[in-house]
């Protein structure tokens, strides 16, 4: 009998090309998603050494990232890249001539199905189960939703991509991360991965892959599950992936360029082969109890300094490592808080409701069942903005523009917004976010800029009440 | 890319924990479409005032610190982000050496695609490195990779793991794609069988 599998090692199999001794494995790349701020040297190195794209099939573009989002002043899509400062200009026109050069597809600021390079490949069905898929930008760690091996590289690899679909890589280990117990009201997918980021730390999944298994990530939709999957690398795994399931099947059999009719009827057949066996091994397994799991969020510099939302700060005496210490003092002068205080009715200045994190449909109407019928409260800049155009045009369909512009929330374009800052939209030094992005580093909102890390009903709640707030004494029950 | 061999330098200390690539390069620095310059940036928001001038208490701004080929850092460096940027803004600095307990699995590959290497000690190391740091803050290390060691003011002398192929890329300074593509028949072979070539 053949030894059982995880599903990382079954796809990892799948993919060997080649291992030569005291090599890394050459690793076949089933899919590699490009964007323009990490793929120009890459370009530029292909053309140096005067070689192809080998590829251009397996290779999709979008601009994200360093894209305005506001509203074109004129309608038009010039009006609206002329938002943006002159260097960003130049790598947009720059990701739009390579890739006309090499014959990729791009879904540029041009097309209708333009957004974050993690929300536009699961919803076109370019991120299918087993498959192996990169990008140059660690969320790449969210296509593992569907059961792919798909992980951030850098544009070295971007290029090794490029011009031979394959990497160089090493085997990766396995962590098991099995979730139990089911969710109390206003819990949600965010704060299961916040709370396995704080139990673990931001180097707990250190060469992990992480597999999420359990009834509570079994109950999630494929907007949650790639919400948790996205922060994998908060915790240091590179990837983190989640066995495809008839949830998952179901979503794909919507998408435009999932396999279809016969090629379909095949594709599930392999992609039933996926999931672990019974018996098979890891190399560590954590366990994550969320039946009392509150709304969490984060009050430090690193997404591992989460806690429960009516909890305090801590004290940097409760820890016993020198070093820990040191973080968390540093942490609590770039945030100005003080230990021992809660954050619930801290001040906030703005909320962003947005990132390759969270949003999606399920991340925008949770916002809008709090928002609905109420006010941004006086002082606070709300952004809200869609990870891509399709999910704008079904938000409004449903009419949840009308539900944040009515409450006084700016609705934006797609694109990567304020979880980067280099795009327009970021906070001022000095001021407090509650954000539904995924970092919370110095600096990562805009220089100076005060990050807490939280989901969407929870952003929603800061927005109409000004302050931290339990977004639990707001649901319906 | 440089080949690194010996080298005998200064050390720059920098113990904390969990050094994001947003510290080592913030995103607003990634507009380019280049490599040049971004050296200039590295650790910005650390080492310059809003003003833009240096600020002096930061130890890249520090004398010691001008042409210094080694980092000394905490955990888990250069977690964060995927960017290249970071270790393009560290060996355009003119760093060759990082030593950590740990690094971010994604920095860490790209620094070894560029002449950066990272040195992974355990803790225990690490406290008697940065005392030998905190004694003799002017002091040369000298590192011998064939060797795989670190030596330090003082006599101690740190041995460190580096994976053969890694060290070979670094020692003759090739770079890894000039490797891959020597397996295309091997890539052609692959598609092929599993059904991937071109319009299949």
């Amino acid at each position: 009998m053949n030894q059982p599998k995880n599903i990382v090692q079954k796809i990892w199999d799948e993919h060997l090309v080649a291992q030569q001794p005291d090599s890394p494995a050459l690793l076949y790349i089933d899919r590699q998603l490009i964007h323009e701020v990490t793929s120009p040297q890459a370009f530029t190195g292909l053309r140096q050494r005067g070689l192809q794209v080998r590829r251009p099939d397996r290779t999709t573009a979008t601009v994200d990232h360093a894209l305005p989002t506001l509203p074109s002043p004129d309608g038009t899509l010039a009006g609206r890249l002329a938002l943006a400062d002159e260097l960003s200009q130049k790598q947009i026109a720059q990701l739009e001539t390579n890739t006309q050069e090499f014959g990729i597809q791009c879904y540029g600021p041009a097309s209708d199905r333009n957004g974050i390079v993690h929300v536009i490949g699961p919803e076109l069905g370019l991120t299918q189960p087993g498959m192996t898929i990169v990008c140059g930008d660690s969320h790449t760690s969210t296509h593992g939703a569907f059961g792919a091996l798909a992980f951030g590289i850098g544009t070295s690899e971007v290029e090794h991509v490029l011009a031979t679909q394959c990497l160089l890589q090493r085997q990766p280990k396995t962590c098991k991360v099995e979730v139990v117990g089911k969710p109390g009201k206003g819990v949600s997918a965010k704060d299961i991965i916040l709370a396995l980021i704080a139990k673990i730390g931001v180097a707990g999944g250190v060469g992990y892959v992480l597999e999420y298994c359990g009834e509570a990530i079994r109950a999630l939709n494929m907007d949650e599950r790639m919400t948790v999957c996205n922060m994998s690398i908060e915790a240091g795994a590179r990837a983190g992936l989640i066995a495809p399931d008839e949830v998952t099947f179901a979503y794909l059999a919507d998408c435009p360029l999932a396999p279809k009719g016969a090629e379909w009827d095949a594709a599930l057949e392999k992609w039933k082969q996926l999931p672990s066996d019974p018996d098979a091994s890891y190399d560590r397994v954590v366990t994550l109890d969320i039946s009392n799991l509150e709304p969490m969020i984060t009050f430090g510099t690193n997404p591992g300094m989460g806690m429960p939302i009516t909890a305090s700060v801590p004290f940097p005496s409760d820890y016993s490592d020198e070093s820990q210490k040191a973080a968390l003092e540093k942490a609590l002068a770039y945030m100005d808080l003080q230990p021992g205080a809660p954050l619930l009715g801290h001040a906030v200045d703005v909320v962003f409701i947005g990132s390759c994190t969270n949003s999606r449909m399920t991340d925008l109407r949770q916002a809008a069942q709090v928002m609905r019928g109420r006010k941004v409260a006086k002082g606070v800049r709300v952004l809200v903005v869609p990870g891509s155009q399709p999910i704008k045009r079904q938000a409004e369909a449903e009419g949840l523009d009308k539900v944040f512009l009515e409450a006084g929330a700016e609705w934006r374009e797609a694109g990567c917004s304020m979880c980067i800052a280099m795009n327009g939209d970021q906070i001022e030094p000095g001021q407090y976010a509650v954000s539904t992005s995924n970092r919370n580093f110095e600096g990562r909102q805009g220089k100076g800029g005060r990050t807490l890390l939280a989901s969407p009903w929870t952003a929603a709640a800061a927005a109409v009440t000004g302050v931290v707030a339990d977004v639990r004494t707001m649901l319906d029950d | 890319m440089q080949p690194l061999t010996k080298l005998n330098s200064r050390v720059v200390a920098l113990p904390l924990n969990d050094i994001d690539t947003d510290q080592i390069i913030p995103a607003r620095f990634l507009k380019v479409t280049d490599k040049a310059d971004l050296a200039a940036n590295l650790f910005a928001d650390w080492r310059f005032t809003a003003d833009g001038s240096p600020r002096p208490d930061f130890v890249l701004n520090q004398p010691q610190s001008r042409g210094a080929q080694i980092l000394f850092a905490g955990n888990n460096f250069g977690c964060g982000s995927s960017r290249e940027h970071a270790p393009w803004a560290l060996t355009g600095f003119g760093f060759r050496v990082v030593v950590a307990t740990s690094f971010g699995d994604i920095f860490r590959n790209n620094a070894l695609k560029n002449g950066l290497l990272p040195v992974r000690v355990d803790a225990d190391t690490h406290q008697k490195m940065r005392e030998v740091l905190e004694e003799n803050p002017q002091g040369e290390w000298s590192l011998d990779l064939e060797a795989q060691s670190l030596s330090l003011p003082g006599g101690l002398t740190v041995h460190f793991d580096v994976d053969p192929f890694s060290k070979t890329c670094l020692m003759r300074g090739t770079d890894e794609l000039g490797y891959l593509l020597s397996f295309m028949d091997q890539i052609l072979a692959y598609e092929q069988a599993h059904g991937k070539q071109v319009g299949a």
